[in-house]
C-alpha cells in the first residue's frame, strides 16, 4: 500500500517535471539550443499564477490561463531579443546567452521584488481520499489530470496542425523549410510560445501543489527537467514527457528507501548514465549527422 | 579555443555585474559623529529572511527608547544594518565590513547559528563585541580550540536546552514512540536533534524512527510516507519554517495526525501561511517568549511594539532583538564607558539577573544566558501560552 502512495507521490512530482521538460525539448528540436532560462519562465508563470489569485482574486482555472498566456509572451520576447540575432552564431554563443538570460530575470527580478518567499493560496479546496489506506489528495489528482489534457492538446498541435506541420518541417531542415515558403521567424516564434506556456502552466501547478515559491525556484526544477528531456532523448516530445515521469518515480524511489539525501544526486547520476552509454535517450534514434 | 575561453570570461564578468546590482541596496558607513555605532547582520532578504526582520525591528524600537531617554553616556546609538542575505559567506563578508569599515563597538547578529558562526572570529580578531540575538548552537561561543571566544555573546537560550524541553513535554503527554525528521545541514537542528533523542530516550521513551531532509527543499511526501509508516505517536521536527511550513501541510495531507513539535526556527508568520492555520492544530513549539504572557514588563513591550509597527504582535526575533540592545547597554552602563570595547566586553560576561523582556538573565562562564523557555501550542493559526519552563 505504501509503495501506491509513493508511486502517486512520484507521479505528481514526474508531471509537473514533464511539462517543462516540453520546453526544453520543443525549442532544443527546432533551434538546437539548450535554452537554460526556461526555468526562469516557469518561476514567472508561478509569481504570475500567485498574483492573479492573491491579488486579483482570480480562480484557478482563470490564473492558470492567465499564466500560460503571460509566459507564452514572455517567451517570445525572450527569443527576439536575445536569441534570433544569435541563429547563425556558434552554438557556445547561443549557450552562454541562455545562461546570461537566465541570471538576468533571477536577479533582474530579486531586485525589482526581493528575494523572499511568498506562500501560494489555497485556491483548491484539498480533499483527500481514503482509498484503502491510501491518501490521494485531490489536488494530485486535477494537476495529473489538466498536465494529460495539456500533452494531448501539444500532441494535436504537432500532429494535426499547419503551425505544427511547419515546426516538424523546421527542426528537420531548417533551411529545406524555408525555400518552402515556411516562415522559419514565426514558426521558432510559435514554438517558444508554446514551451512556455507549458512552463508557465508547470509553475502554476508547483506553487499549488507545493505551497512555497521565490525567485531562485526555477533553478533546480529547470536543471531536473533538462535531465527529463535528455533522458527521454532531446528533441523528442514523447521522450520528455516520459523521462518526466521516470525522473519524478525514480527521485520518490530513491527517497522512499531512506536515501533522501542522494535524490537529488540520482537525477544527476541518471544524466551522466545516459550521456555515457545512451545520448540519444530512450527515445532516440541514432540519426545520421547531417553534412 | 581562444574564442571561448574569452566568451567565458565574459559571461563570468556579466554574471559579476548582475550580482552587483542584487546587492546594491546596502547601507554604507556613516559618518563619524558622536554616536554609539552598532552593527546590525541580519538576514534581511533571503531564505530566513523573516528572523532578521523581526530582529531588525526589535533592535529599532529599543535604540529609539534608548535614545528618547537621553541615549547612553549622553550619546545616540546609531544601527549600521547590512544584509547578509541568510547566507554563510555574505555574513562573512558583512562581518568584515562592519569591523574594518564602520568600525562599529558592537555587532548584533545573526539570527541563526550557522550565520553567526561565519563570523565569531572576524569579530574576535577584530575586538568588537557580537551579540547574536537567536543563534542556538551550543558550540557558538567557543572556539576551534573549544575555549570561550571572548568577544562572542549571545541573548537566547542554547540548543540543548531547548530539546530537552520539547522531550520532557513529549514524555508530559505520555508519547512512548517519537520519530524525529531534521534539516541535516544546520548546526541548529542537528543539536536539537540530539538533545531531544538523549533525553527523551533517557526517560524511558523509543526514537523509533529518525530522518533528515535538505535545506530548500519541496518535497517531502517521500520520506513523510515513510515516517508514517513506523507508526510514531509524536514527531520533532527541529528546522526553519520555510522547510517545516511545507512539511506540516505535506504531513497533514498524507493523513499524519499525531502531534508534531518544533523549536524557536518555528516562529514566523510565514509558517501560518505555509502549512495553513488548521495542518498547524496539534502542534507545538519550544520559545524564548510569548506576547500572550501576563507578566507586566512583557506586557508594555507588547503595547510599544504594537504602537510603533502598526498594531502587529511582536515574534521572539522582535523580543530578542530588542533585549540583545538592552544587554549592550547594560554592559556599557555597568562598564562606565561606551568606547572602551575590552571594558565593555568584561562587564558583558559579568550581567547578572537582568530582567528583560525573554527571561531574567545571568551570563555563565560560557556566555550563554541562563533563563526560562516557554513553550507554545498553534491553535488556529495562533500561538498560545502552554507553560514556562525554568532551566
Amino acid at each position: 500500500m505504501e509503495w501506491i502512495q509513493q508511486l502517486i507521490n512520484g507521479i505528481s512530482l514526474g508531471s509537473i517535471y514533464a511539462l517543462i521538460a516540453l520546453g526544453y525539448t520543443m525549442v532544443y528540436g527546432i533551434i538546437k539550443l539548450i535554452n537554460f532560462a526556461h526555468g526562469d519562465v516557469f518561476m514567472i508563470g508561478a509569481f504570475v499564477g500567485f498574483y492573479a489569485i492573491a491579488g486579483w482574486g482570480l480562480g484557478f482555472f482563470p490564473a492558470l490561463l492567465l499564466a500560460m498566456a503571460v509566459c507564452a509572451v514572455f517567451g517570445v520576447l525572450i527569443e527576439r531579443i536575445a536569441y534570433k540575432r544569435l541563429r547563425n552564431a556558434t552554438r557556445i554563443a547561443a549557450l552562454i546567452t541562455a545562461i546570461g538570460v537566465s541570471l538576468l530575470i533571477e536577479y533582474g527580478f530579486i531586485y525589482v521584488r526581493g528575494a523572499q518567499a511568498a506562500a501560494y493560496p489555497d485556491v483548491l479546496a484539498n480533499k483527500k481520499y481514503d482509498l484503502f489506506g491510501i491518501q490521494v489528495s485531490s489536488q494530485s489528482l486535477l494537476i495529473l489530470v489538466v498536465s494529460i489534457v495539456l500533452m494531448i492538446i501539444l500532441h494535436f498541435v504537432v500532429h494535426r496542425t499547419k503551425i505544427g506541420k511547419a515546426m516538424r518541417a523546421v527542426s528537420h531542415d531548417m533551411e529545406a523549410a524555408q525555400l518552402m515558403g515556411i516562415n522559419v521567424n514565426t514558426t521558432i516564434s510559435a514554438t517558444f510560445a508554446i514551451g512556455s506556456a507549458l512552463a508557465g502552466a508547470a509553475g502554476v501547478f508547483f506553487g499549488v501543489y507545493y505551497t512555497k515559491i521565490e525567485p531562485l525556484m526555477g533553478v533546480i526544477p529547470g536543471v531536473k527537467a533538462f535531465v527529463a528531456a535528455v533522458l527521454g532523448g532531446i528533441g523528442i516530445i514523447p521522450g520528455a514527457m516520459v523521462g518526466g515521469l521516470v525522473l519524478g518515480v525514480v527521485e520518490t524511489i530513491v527517497s522512499a528507501l531512506g536515501f533522501s539525501q542522494w535524490r537529488d544526486a540520482a537525477a544527476f547520476i541518471i544524466l551522466i548514465l545516459i550521456l555515457l552509454f545512451r545520448p540519444s535517450g530512450i527515445f532516440g534514434k541514432n540519426a545520421r549527422e547531417k553534412v | 579555443m581562444k574564442k571561448i575561453s574569452k566568451l567565458l570570461m565574459t559571461s563570468v564578468l556579466f554574471a559579476g555585474v548582475l550580482a552587483g546590482c542584487a546587492s546594491g541596496n546596502e547601507t554604507t558607513g556613516g559618518s563619524e559623529g558622536d554616536t554609539i555605532k552598532v552593527g546590525a547582520n541580519l538576514e534581511l532578504s533571503g531564505a530566513v529572511a523573516s528572523y532578521g526582520e523581526g530582529i531588525k525591528e526589535g533592535i529599532d524600537l529599543a535604540i529609539e527608547e534608548i535614545n528618547a531617554a537621553g541615549g547612553v553616556d549622553g550619546k545616540e546609538l546609531e544601527v549600521v544594518p547590512v544584509d547578509n542575505k541568510s547566507e554563510g559567506s555574505e555574513a562573512t563578508n558583512a562581518a568584515i565590513k562592519l569591523v574594518n569599515q564602520d568600525k562599529v563597538t558592537a555587532i548584533i547578529g545573526s539570527a541563526t547559528s550557522g550565520n553567526t558562526k561565519a563570523q565569531t572570529q572576524i569579530a574576535d580578531e577584530g575586538k568588537t563585541i557580537l551579540i547574536t540575538p537567536s543563534g542556538t548552537a551550543d558550540d557558538l561561543t567557543l572556539g576551534t580550540d573549544g575555549n570561550v571566544i571572548d568577544y562572542v555573546f549571545r541573548t537566547s537560550f542554547i540548543d540543548s536546552f531547548q530539546g530537552k524541553v520539547a522531550a520532557n513535554f513529549a514524555t508530559e503527554l505520555g508519547i512512548k514512540n517519537a520519530a524525529i525528521y531534521a534539516d541535516n545541514a544546520s548546526d541548529y537542528a542537528k543539536g536539537l536533534a540530539k538533545s531531544f533523542k538523549e533525553t527523551f530516550e533517557a526517560a524511558g521513551g523509543k526514537v523509533v524512527a529518525e530522518e533528515s531532509y535538505i535545506a530548500d527543499d519541496t518535497d517531502f511526501r517521500s520520506t513523510l510516507t515513510n515516517l508514517k509508516s513506523a507508526e510514531p505517536e509524536f514527531i520533532f521536527i527541529p528546522g526553519y519554517y520555510e522547510e517545516v511550513g511545507l512539511i506540516v501541510k505535506q504531513a497533514r495531507e498524507l493523513g499524519i495526525d499525531v502531534p508534531l513539535m518544533g523549536a524557536d526556527g518555528w516562529d514566523s508568520p510565514t509558517l501560518v501561511e505555509l502549512a495553513g492555520a488548521e495542518n498547524l492544530n496539534n502542534t507545538y513549539i519550544t520559545n524564548h517568549y510569548s506576547s500572550g504572557d501576563p507578566d507586566e514588563t512583557i506586557q508594555k513591550f507588547v503595547e510599544a511594539f504594537s504602537k510603533k509597527y502598526d498594531g502587529a504582535k511582536p515574534d521572539a526575533f522582535n523580543a530578542l532583538g530588542y533585549d540583545s540592545v538592552y544587554l549592550l547597554v547594560d554592559a556599557m552602563d555597568r562598564a562606565g564607558t561606551t568606547t572602551d570595547k575590552e571594558k565593555i566586553k568584561d562587564a558583558l560576561a559579568e550581567t547578572k539577573d537582568l530582567s528583560l523582556i525573554t527571561g531574567k538573565i545571568t551570563i555563565d562562564e560560557l556566555h550563554n544566558p541562563t533563563k526560562s523557555a516557554t513553550v507554545l501550542e498553534y491553535k488556529d493559526g495562533e500561538q498560545v501560552f502552554k507553560s514556562k519552563v525554568n532551566p
